[in-house]
Formats: structure tokens, C-alpha cells, sequence
């Protein structure tokens, strides 16, 4: 069973006066199967751990380990890690001129299954995705995230996600940015990756709302670049009616 | 008549406008005409000009070799003439040193030509191997009315070449002209492609440069009658010290009629620099032209360099349409993390985007062997640049 295992984890980010540290001993354990809401307020480093875990090159981790069934994900490079079964959704996907979406998919399939699928087999299989995320089929033919809507934006993620078939799986705030409607598609994009129980997932977001749609095993709070509360869905509805004042005041930090 | 001229007169070319003033002599057949540049000059402020190894001041003595294969349906003549032929120097006149150079130091010229509504399913193939050394090349293809042909010429291999390469597209006819500079490294190649459009006749022009160290083209061209048609598409892969320059003159003489330019280039590596510079001229009595031009640049990694320069110029307000549009962008870390992200390896990310970049421009070419056998190209100069 895939574990992803964060211990101690210290990122820094470069700033103007000297880098400055916002992951200050991340410790979390991932298993397959499993579905993690991190719940924090801004600022307190959540998209941080995110990125950082995914090998963004801005973030410097200067202490810790993150393994996924026993391997050193910080020894390898991006591509390495979502091809060792590592997949970011991300809060702000970016765009990507003259690549278009099913290229892009096909490309990217290719790479993390190490073959190229099957043709016949894979266009079902993307149109299929694509209708269960009430994609209209010309979104395929389209630039990557090329003028696509905020909504459409994280449909696209999820199609990934769905196709990658990663062990685990990050959605950085993918909740935010999106109306009742999109939100819904997006979380039984979720959902149906978490029932196949082979996906461990760690939901990243600010607010509770998606966590109606998609139900956590375990809740963890956010602060000052670390885990400072961890509980179960019970945890959430605290979090719903005090917010995050009793973490934040007095300076976790 | 100095030495090296053509029949000159006939044909009217870029005279007296702004966009011919800014070159530092008039057109002339006579290399002797041009002062040896010196660097500052408009024309020449982008170019390196010890790396011309000599075309440009005389130097460079005809004593090379270069290898041309021809292949031409039945139909086309290919003949070899001397400069007094009368098709030699008609369709326009040397605008800098270097097509003057190539005009005055030429041995025999090669005339193709396409009878008049012959409509030819195979292409005209000119293959050219730089074997080492300079030469100096002349080329008319003749193309009569009516007629409909694709003109593909290669250049492979190494050496220094300047060459005028002519085109006399008759009323009505139909041209595509493919050009690949696919030289070695460290091949230098300057060449003045002069093409003169006839009545209601199209010429579309896909200029491909890869290779060589130095490659300086500058497609020129004008309009003998109304209604006529010119597509210029270009596509350049500029790596590693390579200097690619395109220089672009539509010059529209006459009216109604259309020009569209669209040039896009990738440069990666240290010291890659390709210049674009695309000339539109509406004379007086070009009314109801229809024109635009394009240059869009990718630029994939630090240290390369562009200098893309539109110039639109209009002394008449009836046309229909006028205008550019350049911009150069950067292929940024945040989309090589985006697609590495998703198990693409860098190499491999690189080579997507430069793919999709010019896969646009290709779709828009619209012959679908010259579309097919550009694509293999663009795949195979990425496999072997992008590693």
C-alpha cells in the first residue's frame, strides 16, 4: 500500500531580505486509500507544503524528509516524482500556448504510465472523463488552460487526475474560485478517484464547503507552517463555527 | 551598362519611399554601387559581419563548390543562361551589397520554367549542397500564366552562398515556394528572393531556416498588375550561436491586392539571435490592399536574443485592411513546471511547446506534403536539439 511520509519538513522561499522559512516541521503520513483535509488561513502555508511536496523549483527545503513507499521524493526531480505517482492539482493552473489539451494529456499519460496508450482505448477513456466532468469535447482541441474559465480550469485538473491514476494525490484549494454547479462536478471527480481506493489524498483549502462534498478521514489545522491539531471530520465543524482565531492569535509561530 | 547588370528599367522596384530610403544605396545591379558596410547602416546594424567571412567586402573569392540537383516534371525546362538573358534581373533589383555581390560575381544563372497553364502535381525540386567555399548563385524561376506548381529548394551541407533567387509568377498563376536552409553549422547563406506577382495570380512563400551559422534571406516582393496574392510564412529554429535574420519588403504597386506575412521562430542557447524585420509598403495606387504581417518569437531559454521590427507604410487611405502585430514571448519556468508536473521531462517539455508553436503556423500553410514533410522536420530538428 503506497504511504506518502512527511517527517520535519523545513522549506524556505527566497525573499528580499534573505530567505525566510514557512514549512516549520511538517509531519504527516499519507496512506492509499486515505483522504486528508488540511485546513489552515492564509498565509500559513499550506500551498507552500503543496508545491513544495510537487518539487516546484522556488521552494528550498532546508530540513526533513518526504518519502513515498520508502523513496526520497526531495532527491528527485518534478517529473520524477509525478511519474513515481505524485500528482498536484493545482490552485492556479497555468497556461500553456500551442500545446493543445489532448496533446498534452496524451503526452503526459504516456510519460507517467512509461507507454504510450493505446489509441483507440485512450480516446474512449479521455471522453469519457470528459463527459463524466460535463467537459464539452472541443475543450480537448484547445490550448492548455488558454483562456479557460476558473471553473474549467479545475475540471481540467481533475480530468488529469482522473487519467494519471496517481497514489497520491494534492489538491491545492481546488475548491476555491468556483460556483455551486462546478463544485459539485469537481468533487465526484474527486470522489471517484477516492473510491477506487487507490489514491491517498491530502485536500488543501481554506474553507469547509468542499468538504460537504467530499467527506475526509482525517482533518489536520494549519498554522505557522505546521500541523498544529489533527482529529476527524468532527474537527471541520469545529473549525466551520470558531475559525482559525484560536490558532492563529498569540503567534503559533 | 556596368558589369553584372541586367536589363534594368523595366521593372519598377522600391524607389524613392521611406522604406527604400532607409537603405543606405539604391538598388543596383553593380556591387561596385555599395559601399562595403560598415555595421551602423540600417540594413546591416543587426548583422555580424565578420561572420560573412568576406561576402560582404569582396574578400570571398568564387572558388567554392556547391552540388545542385534538380528534379522537374515533365513539362519544366530547366536552362542554363548568362546574364544577358532577358529574364535574368526582371523580376527585381539587388538591394544591398551582398544579392549585388551574388549579382555581379554569378557564373551562369539557372532559369526554371513552368509553362503557361501547366498544372503540375509533383514538384520542381532543387536540391543544393554546399560542398565548401564561396558561390555565388543565380535562380529565375519563370512560372507562365495560369499555371499552378510547387518549387521546393533545399540547401544542405557547408560553405558561403549569396544568391538572388527570382520569381516571374505570370497572370493567374498559382506558386508555392518552399525553402529550407538546413545547413551545417557552419554554412553562411545570404540571399534576396525577388518576386514579381502578375494580375489575380497567388504566390505563397515557406521560408524554413535550421541551419547554418549565418542566415540572412530577404524575400522581396511587388505586384505587376491587380488582384494579385502573396502568403509569406517562415519558420526558424535558432540555437546556439546561430544568427538567423529574415527581412521582409511588400512592396504593394498595385491595387487590390493581398499580402499576409506570419514568421515564427524558437531560440534557445547562449548567443541565439534571430532578427525579423517585415516591410509593408501601400504606394499611392494600391488602393483596396489588404495586408498583414506577423513575427512571433519563442524563446526558450536565457541568453538568446531577438530583434523583431514591423514597418507598415501608407500613402493611400483607401485600402481595405493594414496591419502587424510582433511579440516575443518566453517559454517560463512556471509552464515547464506545469508540464513536468505531470511526468513530462524537461526535454520532452521543451520540445511540446516548440511543437504547438510552430504546429499554428504550419496548419495555415495549406499543402498538405509541404505541411507533413514540415512537421517531420520541425520533429526531427527538435529530437536533435532539445536532448
Amino acid at each position: 500500500m503506497a504511504t506518502l511520509e512527511i517527517h520535519d519538513l523545513h522549506v524556505s522561499v527566497e525573499g528580499e531580505s534573505g530567505p525566510r522559512e514557512i514549512l516549520r516541521g511538517v509531519d504527516l503520513t499519507v496512506k492509499q486509500g486515505e483522504t486528508h483535509a488540511i485546513m489552515g488561513p492564509n498565509g500559513s502555508g499550506k500551498s507552500t507544503l503543496a508545491y513544495s511536496l510537487a518539487g516546484h523549483p522556488k521552494y528550498t527545503v532546508t530540513g526533513g524528509s518526504v518519502t513515498l513507499d520508502g523513496e526520497d521524493v526531495l532527491a528527485m526531480s518534478v517529473d520524477e516524482r509525478a511519474r513515481a505517482g505524485l500528482f498536484l492539482a493545482m490552485q492556479y493552473p497555468v497556461e500553456v500556448p500551442g500545446v493543445s489539451v489532448s496533446n498534452f494529456l496524451r503526452t503526459s499519460a504516456t510519460a507517467v504510465r512509461g507507454e504510450a496508450p493505446r489509441l483507440r482505448t485512450w480516446v474512449k477513456e479521455v471522453k469519457e472523463a470528459m463527459e463524466r466532468l460535463e467537459m464539452d469535447p472541443a475543450f480537448a482541441e484547445r490550448n492548455v488552460n488558454e483562456g479557460f474559465s476558473g471553473g474549467e480550469k479545475k475540471r481540467h485538473e481533475i480530468l488529469q487526475l482522473e487519467l494519471l491514476k496517481p497514489k497520491v494525490a494534492i489538491l491545492d484549494e481546488t475548491d476555491s474560485g468556483l460556483d455551486i454547479d462546478a463544485l459539485r462536478i469537481v468533487s465526484e471527480g474527486v470522489n471517484r478517484v477516492r473510491e477506487t481506493g487507490e489514491v491517498g489524498t491530502l485536500l488543501i483549502t481554506h474553507y469547509t464547503r468542499i468538504l460537504r462534498y467530499i467527506t475526509p478521514d482525517h482533518v489536520h489545522v494549519f498554522a505557522a507552517g505546521r500541523v498544529v491539531e489533527s482529529g476527524g471530520p468532527e474537527l471541520a465543524d469545529k473549525l466551520e463555527s470558531e475559525g482559525y482565531e484560536q490558532y492563529t492569535k498569540g503567534g503559533a509561530s | 551598362m556596368p558589369a553584372g547588370a541586367g536589363p534594368g528599367g523595366a521593372v519598377a522596384v522600391a524607389g524613392e519611399s521611406g522604406v527604400a530610403t532607409r537603405m543606405s544605396a539604391p538598388p543596383s545591379y553593380d556591387v561596385a554601387d555599395f559601399p562595403v558596410p560598415h555595421g551602423r547602416e540600417e540594413e546591416w546594424r543587426f548583422t555580424p559581419l565578420e561572420r560573412l567571412r568576406g561576402l560582404h567586402d569582396g574578400t570571398a573569392a568564387a572558388a567554392g563548390s556547391i552540388k545542385v540537383d534538380v528534379t522537374a516534371p515533365e513539362g519544366v525546362t530547366v536552362t542554363t543562361v548568362g546574364r544577358e538573358d532577358p529574364r535574368v534581373g526582371k523580376a527585381g533589383v539587388p538591394v544591398d551589397r551582398l544579392a549585388a555581390q551574388a549579382y555581379s560575381s554569378f557564373e551562369k544563372a539557372t532559369v526554371v520554367s513552368v509553362p503557361a497553364e501547366a498544372v503540375l502535381t509533383e514538384p520542381v525540386r532543387l536540391a543544393l549542397h554546399g560542398e565548401g567555399g564561396a558561390t555565388f548563385g543565380h535562380t529565375v524561376f519563370e512560372v507562365g500564366a495560369f499555371a499552378e506548381v510547387v518549387l521546393v529548394v533545399d540547401h544542405t551541407g557547408e560553405g558561403l552562398r549569396a544568391a538572388n533567387v527570382e520569381f516571374l509568377v505570370g497572370e493567374g498563376a498559382k506558386v508555392t515556394f518552399v525553402s529550407v536552409q538546413d545547413w551545417a553549422d557552419t554554412a553562411v547563406h545570404c540571399s534576396q528572393h525577388s518576386v514579381l506577382i502578375g494580375r489575380n495570380a497567388s504566390f505563397k512563400s515557406v521560408v524554413v531556416t535550421f541551419g547554418g551559422d549565418l542566415v540572412r534571406l530577404h524575400p522581396r516582393v511587388s505586384f505587376a498588375g491587380p488582384g494579385g496574392e502573396a502568403e509569406m510564412y517562415g519558420l526558424y529554429f535558432t540555437a546556439d550561436g546561430q544568427h538567423h535574420e529574415h527581412r521582409l519588403v511588400i512592396d504593394h504597386t498595385a491595387p487590390n491586392c493581398r499580402s499576409n506575412v506570419a514568421y515564427k521562430g524558437a531560440l534557445q542557447g547562449e548567443r541565439a539571435h534571430a532578427v525579423w524585420v517585415g516591410d509593408v509598403v501601400i504606394r499611392t495606387q494600391a488602393t483596396g490592399t489588404d495586408t498583414y504581417e506577423l513575427n512571433r518569437n519563442l524563446v526558450l531559454t536565457d541568453g538568446a536574443r531577438v530583434d523583431s521590427v514591423p514597418n507598415l507604410e501608407i500613402e493611400t487611405g483607401e485600402i481595405v485592411g493594414a496591419g502587424h502585430a510582433s511579440a516575443t514571448g518566453r517559454f517560463e519556468d512556471e509552464q515547464l513546471f506545469y508540464l513536468m508536473a505531470r511526468g513530462i521531462p524537461a526535454a520532452e517539455a521543451r520540445r511540446l511547446v516548440v511543437r504547438g508553436f510552430f504546429a499554428e503556423l504550419v496548419q495555415q500553410i495549406g499543402v498538405s506534403d509541404v505541411e507533413e514533410r514540415l512537421i517531420a522536420k520541425v520533429e526531427a530538428e527538435l529530437e536533435a536539439s532539445i536532448a
